[in-house]
């Protein structure tokens, strides 16, 4: 079932548009990630979904039900800000209780329900801390509790994990996924960071300038990026102007084999990485290695071919060339993609 | 917005506009050629030039004394340093005419100076000039120094270390740094010494008058409305002149400037010459902000017998005091405290309203709004008590014989502290606080209430605190309105200075101290509850 549905939802800050008649739909217990990058729209999104932010054009609807014109307070959805935005005067259970208060529940409920989901966040006891004294990564924890406790249909996270570091952020994405899991949470969240959205999404929508270029599940989109802006978005750089007939596409690097199927005549042609085979520097494309990234066993190879703009392979640590070599290139058709726009 | 709104038109604009046009028209005209008369006369153009040098004489000769002082305070850390930041703050909030009896005991006859070598300042412009530095040294302190204190001093340091000499770098980075901030301290300045009353109607004499001094004289001794009417106008051109000024300067002030914690910038004085500048500073202190209160003191208790408390006794009864007042100078001290009690409350209700409104809002409109609540602070006292006197006299506003009246003319120039106060606190609440609050079911008002209410307590108090002490000191527009009956405790002090006599010099001295001792006592329990950003001014 629908939960929520945004028609042709629009907002002009002045003569800028920061959504640009946005359609999109968030299944029941469904998780959903809007991908962009800053100024694409993503918080919008949310604000607007919250009732912080009235539309210009077009609805919002949750639960079937049209959303203009009831406020903020009345929505019963729940927004975990990007800074969080913890109350600074009250301690940690004044905080998490903070959405029970305001629709009266009683005290027994409300420490039991604290108690519950700051065990269930990982800071079982941590009632009576003071805000300042938290961590990064514990305010964290306190405003999704905050952001669970009144028990919302629908569950907005902006940039959940943003400014927390690296490990911190791999640990948590796994936990949230579990979370959501178990309680059948239904969220919609924004980030700009793809791995984050693909670790914690059941479906993702990539938006740009306030319109939503593709959306699909994290395979769909990570193999079959829908244009340039999301190929370039994914972390995805060998692209290259292409006129792709039957099975063969000519390119700035020669002629590059294609899927069946694929889109005939002239676009854009994406090859991953991992298609970007080392060959000895007598058969294929010669390039030069310019420079070498390590990613555990992994290494990425920056590449400068005789022709063509540069490009990126992947091969294992043992088999890397080392700067300044000079190498061939051959390209295998299923890690090549033809772009649509 | 609306109430703040209609209070000020009522109670500020009403009054002042019937003032200026009883004085203007006649016959149902107007008559602008009474500017070019009044104007034109050889004893207005004297007021006029020495209400504007005595104004920049003043302002000037505060950031000489203060600056230095803003320095030490904002980069030394020494033994004393809160306290002595809430006695230099005393001066501020004490009533013009305690200020005037304070310099009248040190300065004048028979005063400290005059007993000890025979001088005596009282006939010159120097007691006027020093009582203004008294005053105002804490506008530039804590305007100045509240912001010199979170400089990065890290930025001069990069200074350094590109090559500058210290001079070089104290010029080139902190100097624009901080040179709005020193603006808009001398405007302020230069804005309550323009519109001096209470001090140079008891230190002037007959040779010294300001703007505001004359509108009294005019409206209250001679009865010449049109002259007053005009003096009035051009007062109020001058203040909105320098009030735009300041609104200008204070938001380049704003302007992005890194800022740091004060707490991480200050450090103990090292060598020579920075404990000789804070020695320097805590001596110019000394003499300038103690000595006149203590010789207050003193003097309230130096009767003609000796040391004793025979001029407070004086103050209990009716008989024993002279028969200067209808009743017990020592009532007044209980009326003072109502009145200032209920104007307080007024302010904080007006000002907070209009603190909250102009938070919510932005544009050209609101900043207007922002510089209009700061013209009372500017406006002639005497003019506002003036009136109130002939407009709210009528239904259905008949507050004449009404009690209130005091409390709302005093409320006037409360407000100005409370929004001053209230707005910064207010604009630094992260408005996605709010956000968060909504989103988890608060109404509007419960938002309010949970959210904003909390944060701004603390500022609340503080403007509490200055609204009752200014308004425990309004005198120009008290000294009208304030009936025979019911003084406050400015106009008991300035009645008994009027008269000759021991007896009625020693019970102004001892008023006055009770008065000192009571805005004193309001502004130490504020420095308990301060706050990082409070006396914007």
């Amino acid at each position: 079932m629908t939960l929520l549905r945004l028609d042709g939802a629009t907002v002009r800050f002045g003569g800028h548009t920061a959504l640009d008649a946005v359609g999109m739909e968030v299944a029941e217990h469904e998780t959903v990630c809007v991908l962009g990058p800053s100024g694409s729209g993503k918080s919008t999104l949310l604000r607007v979904v919250a009732g912080l932010q009235p539309l210009d054009s077009g609805r919002v609807l949750l639960a079937g039900h049209d959303q203009s014109g009831v406020p903020a307070h009345r929505r019963g959805v729940g927004l975990m800000f990007q800074d969080h935005q913890l109350f600074p005067q009250r301690d940690v259970a004044g905080n998490v209780d903070f959405g029970l208060r305001m629709r009266g529940a009683a005290r027994a409920e409300r420490e039991r329900t604290v108690e519950e989901l700051l065990e269930l966040v990982g800071l079982p006891g941590a009632q009576r801390r003071a805000v300042a004294s938290l961590s990064g990564g514990e305010q964290q924890r306190v405003a999704l509790a905050r952001a669970l406790a009144p028990g919302p249909r629908l569950l907005m996270l902006d940039e959940p994990l943003g400014q927390l570091d690296r490990g911190l952020r791999e640990r948590l994405v796994v936990e949230l996924r579990g979370l959501f899991r178990r309680l059948g949470t239904t969220v919609l969240a924004v980030t700009h960071d793809q791995s984050e959205a693909f670790a914690l999404a059941d479906r993702v929508v990539v938006m740009r300038d306030g319109r939503v270029e593709q959306a699909g599940t994290p395979l769909e989109v990570w193999q079959r990026p829908a244009s340039e802006f999301v190929a370039r978005f994914l972390g995805f750089d060998n692209v290259v102007a292409a006129t792709v007939t039957g099975e063969a596409a000519d390119t700035a690097w020669g002629k590059v084999p294609v899927p069946a199927g694929s889109p005939q005549g002239a676009g854009r042609l994406l090859v991953r990485p991992a298609g970007v085979r080392l060959v000895p520097a007598t058969d294929g494309l010669r390039c030069d290695v310019l420079a070498r990234t390590f990613r555990g066993d992994q290494v990425t190879l920056l590449l400068r071919p005789e022709e063509g703009p540069r490009l990126e392979a992947g091969c294992a640590l043992r088999d890397a060339p080392a700067e300044g070599d000079t190498v061939g290139v051959s390209f295998t058709a299923d890690e090549v993609v033809v772009l649509g726009g | 917005m609306a109430v703040p709104v209609a209070f000020f038109g009522l109670f500020f604009g009403y009054p002042v506009a019937a003032i200026v046009s009883r004085g203007l028209r006649e016959g149902g005209r107007w008559r602008f050629g009474r500017f070019a008369d009044v104007l034109g006369e050889p004893d207005v153009l004297h007021v006029l030039w020495f209400t504007c040098w005595q104004a920049a004489a003043s302002t000037a000769l505060t950031l000489a004394i203060a600056l230095p002082g803003a320095y030490v305070f904002a980069r030394f850390d020494f033994r004393g340093k809160q306290v002595l930041r809430a006695v230099v703050t005393v001066p501020f909030v004490l009533p013009t005419v305690v200020v005037g009896s304070a310099f009248l005991a040190l300065l004048g006859r028979g005063g400290l100076l005059d007993e000890l070598w025979g001088v005596r300042l009282d006939t010159t412009v120097w007691a006027i000039l020093l009582a203004h530095v008294f005053f105002n040294y804490a506008v530039v302190v804590r305007t100045v120094g509240g912001l010199w204190a979170q400089l990065d001093p890290r930025q001069e340091e990069a200074a350094r270390v590109l090559g500058a000499g210290r001079l070089a770098a104290w010029r080139r980075v902190t100097l624009p740094a901080l040179a709005p901030a020193v603006a808009a301290a001398a405007l302020m300045v230069f804005l309550f010494t323009f519109t001096s009353f209470g001090v140079i109607q008891i230190l002037g004499g007959p040779t010294f008058s300001t703007l505001e001094v004359e509108i009294y004289r005019e409206t209250a001794q001679l009865l010449d409305l049109p002259t007053a009417a005009v003096l009035t106008t051009v007062q109020f051109a001058a203040v909105a002149a320098i009030l735009a000024v300041h609104a200008g300067t204070v938001r380049r002030r704003e302007s992005a400037l890194r800022l740091v914690d004060p707490a991480r910038t200050a450090r103990r004085p090292r060598g020579a010459g920075e404990w000789g500048l804070l020695a320097g500073v805590l001596g110019v202190a000394a003499l300038l902000i103690l000595l006149p209160l203590g010789v207050l003191a003193e003097r309230s208790l130096h009767g003609p017998d000796g040391y004793g408390l025979g001029y407070y006794r004086a103050l209990g009864s009716v008989a024993d005091s002279g028969g200067t007042f209808l009743v017990a100078p020592v009532a007044a001290v209980w009326n003072s405290l109502q009145y200032a009690a209920a104007a307080t409350a007024i302010a904080l209700v007006v000002g907070g309203l209009a603190a909250a409104a102009l938070t919510r809002r932005a544009g050209r409109l609101v900043r207007g709004f922002d510089a209009l609540l700061m013209l009372p602070l500017g406006t002639s006292a005497v003019t506002i008590g003036f009136g109130f006197l002939i407009t709210l006299d009528e239904p259905p506003l008949d507050l004449r014989s009404s009690w209130i009246l005091v409390p709302l003319a005093q409320a006037l120039v409360g407000v100005p502290f409370v929004v001053r106060t209230m707005l910064p606190v207010l604009r630094a609440v992260d408005d996605r606080l709010r956000e968060a609050a909504a989103v988890l079911g608060a109404s509007p008002l419960r938002v309010w209430r949970e959210v904003d209410l909390p944060l701004v307590r603390r500022a609340l108090l503080v403007a509490a605190g200055f609204a009752f002490a200014v308004s425990l000191g309004e005198f120009g527009a008290t000294v009208f309105i304030a009936r025979p009956d019911n003084p406050t405790l400015p106009v008991a002090v300035a009645r008994f200075l009027g008269r000759a006599g021991e007896l009625n010099h020693g019970q102004a001295m001892a008023l006055s101290t009770v008065l000192m001792l009571v805005c004193a006592g309001a502004l130490l329990a504020l420095e308990r509850i301060r706050i990082d950003r409070s006396g914007e001014f």
